[in-house]
């Protein structure tokens, strides 16, 4: 995804980003006019004090950064200016870059090794994140750049899910690797690494059903997975991405965490940012974990995936233009 | 990662002596505490607010029982305060009109709308013998016709026959013909999902619930939702009118602030939560079960009635007897740590237990994971009959032996037998805390852990 850009001309990636930055903030924009609405009045009213800094925390827990990255974030923020006089566009430009620094280590995209073959990327997360769509859109990209690549219908549990990835493989023109409802997951992931490798694919998409982290039952068929995988090559999977939904709140952590365990994580792809939730919680990843944000996800298209940027994001968060 | 509110509250209050009645300013420091526990359990700001006033104006002034600590009192009253805000009683879906009656689901991408759709069939048609219809109006996302159409299939729920082509409003419209020419109770309607800022989608929503003059709204939404919850509940609230909503992922181990939120800003009654992703996985709301876990406190109430629920009962009542006997074996250790691997492991179980913070940092210390209860079964299971109602027999030969039967060391043998001693002690403290009426229904169980799978397949 990442050593090939995805657009050739550089106008119609200009063009492109700004269509992005325009759904994004379109989206982000909707509830940060509370959030900005919010810092104006603030900050037109009266310089930086006691006060003033506690609403700027509160509008940050208001984006999901949750009470102790909110706190720690804005206190930071007023060290150096408390009691001097700012405008609210100093403000929320400040507060977007500071913001934008500790994303900034996170913003990395998914590195697809071509000497890897088939280079294979394991997707996981809680129900309903949007893993499915997002192998579909991941796909798409991969396909744009010229490589072959081959889905594994890892969710033989839910009903459907097989059928939905499928028609994911003809809309991007994919194969699909794809058993029973009620088969092994790992014996199919398995079979799709045979048969990736027999057919010199690039890149395999190991789509899995969505699992809450808190089962153990659950996170032990995941670690099945990956130990199957590994017997026939032990650096697989060389990508393993969580996926999580932007409106989810404090509980990601717990999510990363505990994910983090049975299948140890490459990257997040945050979805659902086209909607007014901001994905704050991101920003408490960051500081915790450190890991990497390989893409978002902003729309139920193929073309809706979208590279993460640390900047792009921070100040879509406070309202700005990018 | 969360201490619980009552361990935080006790840090305020220890500072304080015991006094007559709760002081303003005493009640405003524990206040704080809540503030944080509330916004940690993703409670929206402006409802966290509007709740801590609420207890404020209760707490000042009330005396403190003198069997109780403060930091007991003010716990009682947010969690009071909460369970009613959350709801007192669970409200039952409405069917009172004119059959064929119209239930439709909507909600944000991927909340379980689908999956909820038929859950509530199957009880409605199983708990209250309704004929029900399903039928999907999701065009968009790939395969979600035929994802009901399955769910269908195996509830053995009739489903709307998919005409390829047919866009949403058409589709509800054909439903209630089918409906009424077919006789049907009741039509659940599944959507697709929407974000609740998508104009064109919400609109197209407005005309479906008209259309199908829609009984019951009902908006599906995570439990893990965070502060977005009061802008998707109010949108959809105000588009249309929502007449309740259903709760999913409760399985999960937020702490479900949403719940308070949505119902805080649309006064709106949780009529039901998604408990499991099988099709039995429902259950009407528990207020009292949601505040215990918002405020961080655990799931009590839950824990001991999926503990009630799943065990046998004589297996129940013999494990009881032998811890009110203080005899607890070696073989009742192997057969709870099989039952707390059901139950989604030590964190699972934990995690629905008062005031466990402190203790995971224990076990986390102590190392204590999943494949560890595995191995330790291996070593239970690598004794004989005698060793395992008798630990103290168990010396240096019989732990080589054991050891090597079980594919383990000496050491873990030590660790294993320790830990066995440290859970009699446990045990002890936890029949103390039974006394004081915190576990009611004397739970069976190892100490501090629960007895009993419980926990659907999924
Ligand atoms: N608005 C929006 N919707 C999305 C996005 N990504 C996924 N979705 C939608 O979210 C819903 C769930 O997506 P899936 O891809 O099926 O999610 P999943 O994680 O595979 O779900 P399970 O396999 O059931 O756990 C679908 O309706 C998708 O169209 C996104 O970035 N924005
Ligand atoms: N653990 C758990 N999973 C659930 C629950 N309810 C639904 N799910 C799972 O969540 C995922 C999404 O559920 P769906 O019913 O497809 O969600 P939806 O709202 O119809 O999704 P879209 O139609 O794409 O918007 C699936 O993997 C379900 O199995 C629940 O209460 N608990
Ligand atoms: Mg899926
Ligand atoms: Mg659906």
């Amino acid at each position: 995804m990442s050593e090939t850009p995805a657009e050739g001309p550089e106008e119609d990636e200009k063009a492109e980003k700004r269509r992005w930055f325009g759904r994004l903030k379109s989206g982000l924009g909707r509830s940060s006019d509370k959030l900005t609405g919010g810092i104006t009045d603030i900050f037109t009213k009266r310089k930086l004090d006691e006060e003033s800094l506690a609403e700027l925390e509160e509008l940050l827990i208001m984006a999901d950064l949750g009470p102790a990255t909110a706190a720690k974030v804005a206190g930071d923020f007023a060290g150096a200016r408390f009691g001097k006089e700012v405008t609210p566009e100093e403000v929320r430009g400040a507060l977007a870059e500071q913001i934008a620094r500790i994303l900034e280590p996170a913003a990395r995209p998914l590195e697809i090794d071509p000497a890897i073959r088939p280079f294979v990327v394991l997707v996981v997360g809680v129900n309903g994140t949007g893993k499915t769509t997002t192998i579909g859109k991941l796909a798409k990209r991969l396909r744009d750049e010229g490589r072959s690549v081959m889905l594994c219908a890892g969710d033989t549990f839910r009903a459907a899910a097989i059928e939905q990835l499928q028609i994911w493989g003809e809309r991007i023109g994919a194969p699909v690797v794809a058993g029973k409802q009620g088969a092994s997951p790992a014996g199919l992931a398995y079979d799709a690494f045979v048969r990736a490798k027999a057919e010199g694919t690039e890149v395999l998409l190991v789509d899995t059903a969505g699992r809450l982290h808190n089962k153990a039952h659950l996170m032990e068929e995941l670690e099945k997975i990956i130990r199957v995988l590994r017997k026939h090559d032990e650096s697989a999977p060389h990508a393993t991405l969580l996926v999580l939904d932007a409106t989810t709140g404090q509980n990601a952590l717990a999510q990363v965490e505990t994910f983090q365990k049975a299948a140890p994580l490459t990257g997040l792809v945050v979805t659902k940012l086209d909607g007014s939730a901001r994905g704050g919680v991101i920003v408490a990843l960051a500081e915790r974990f450190g890991i990497p944000v390989n893409a978002v996800g902003v729309g139920e298209g193929a073309e809706d995936l979208r590279p993460f940027s640390a900047r792009d994001f921070a100040r879509g968060l406070m309202g700005l233009e990018g | 990662m969360f201490e619980s509110l009552s361990s935080r509250l006790g840090e305020v209050f220890d500072k304080l002596t015991r006094r007559g009645a709760l002081r303003e300013e005493d009640v405003d420091a524990a206040l704080r505490e809540v503030r944080v526990a509330l916004l940690e359990a993703d409670v929206a700001l402006p409802v966290v607010k509007t709740f801590i006033e609420g207890v404020r104006e209760r707490a000042v002034g009330q005396e403190v029982l003198r069997s109780v600590t403060p930091g007991q009192m003010v716990v009682k009253i947010v969690h009071d305060h909460l369970v009613e805000m959350l709801g007192g009683e669970a409200e039952e879906i409405n069917l009172r009109a004119a059959p064929p009656v119209a239930i439709l689901m909507v909600g944000l991408q991927g909340s379980g709308k689908t999956t909820s759709t038929a859950k509530i069939a199957k009880l409605l048609t199983t708990r209250q013998k309704k004929k029900v219809l399903m039928a999907s109006l999701d065009v968009r996302r790939p395969a979600a016709q035929e994802q009901l159409a399955v769910l269908g299939r195996q509830a053995g729920i009739a489903t709307l026959p998919v005409v390829m082509g047919e866009p949403p409003v058409a589709i509800a419209r054909r439903a209630m013909q089918s409906a009424r020419l077919e006789a049907y109770d009741v039509v659940m309607l599944d959507t697709a999902g929407r974000l609740h800022v998508d104009d064109a989608l919400m609109t197209e929503a407005e005309a479906v619930a008209q259309v199908v003059g829609a009984v019951e709204t009902l908006l599906v939404a995570d439990a893990m939702t965070g502060q977005d919850a009061v802008n998707v509940a109010q949108s959809f609230d105000q588009r249309l009118t929502l007449t309740g909503i259903v709760l999913t992922r409760v399985d999960g181990d937020a702490r479900g602030g949403a719940a308070l939120s949505m119902r805080g800003v649309t006064g709106r009654p949780i009529k039901l939560m998604g408990t499991g992703e099988g099709l039995d996985a429902i259950e009407p709301f528990h207020p009292d079960r949601i505040a215990g876990r918002i405020l961080g406190m655990g799931d009590i109430v839950g824990l001991v009635e999926k503990a009630q629920e799943t065990m046998e009962e004589d297996e129940a009542k013999r494990l009881a007897k032998k811890f009110e006997k203080g005899k607890f074996d070696l073989e009742d250790m192997a057969q709870q740590l099989r039952q707390m691997r059901k139950m989604g492991g030590l964190e699972g179980v934990l995690g629905l237990l008062p005031g466990v913070g402190k203790m995971k940092k224990q076990l986390a210390q102590a190392n204590v994971d999943e494949s560890m209860l595995i191995r330790q079964e291996a070593m239970i299971s690598s004794m004989t009959v005698k060793e395992r109602q008798r630990p103290e027999i168990i010396k240096a030969s019989r732990k080589r032996r054991i050891a090597t039967g079980s594919g383990t060391s000496v050491q873990d043998i030590n660790k294993l037998l320790k830990q066995f001693q440290e859970m009699q002690r446990m045990m002890k403290q936890m029949k103390k805390l039974g006394q004081k009426g915190m576990m009611r229904g004397g739970m069976p169980g190892m100490p501090g852990m629960p007895g009993g799978p419980g926990l659907p397949q999924r």
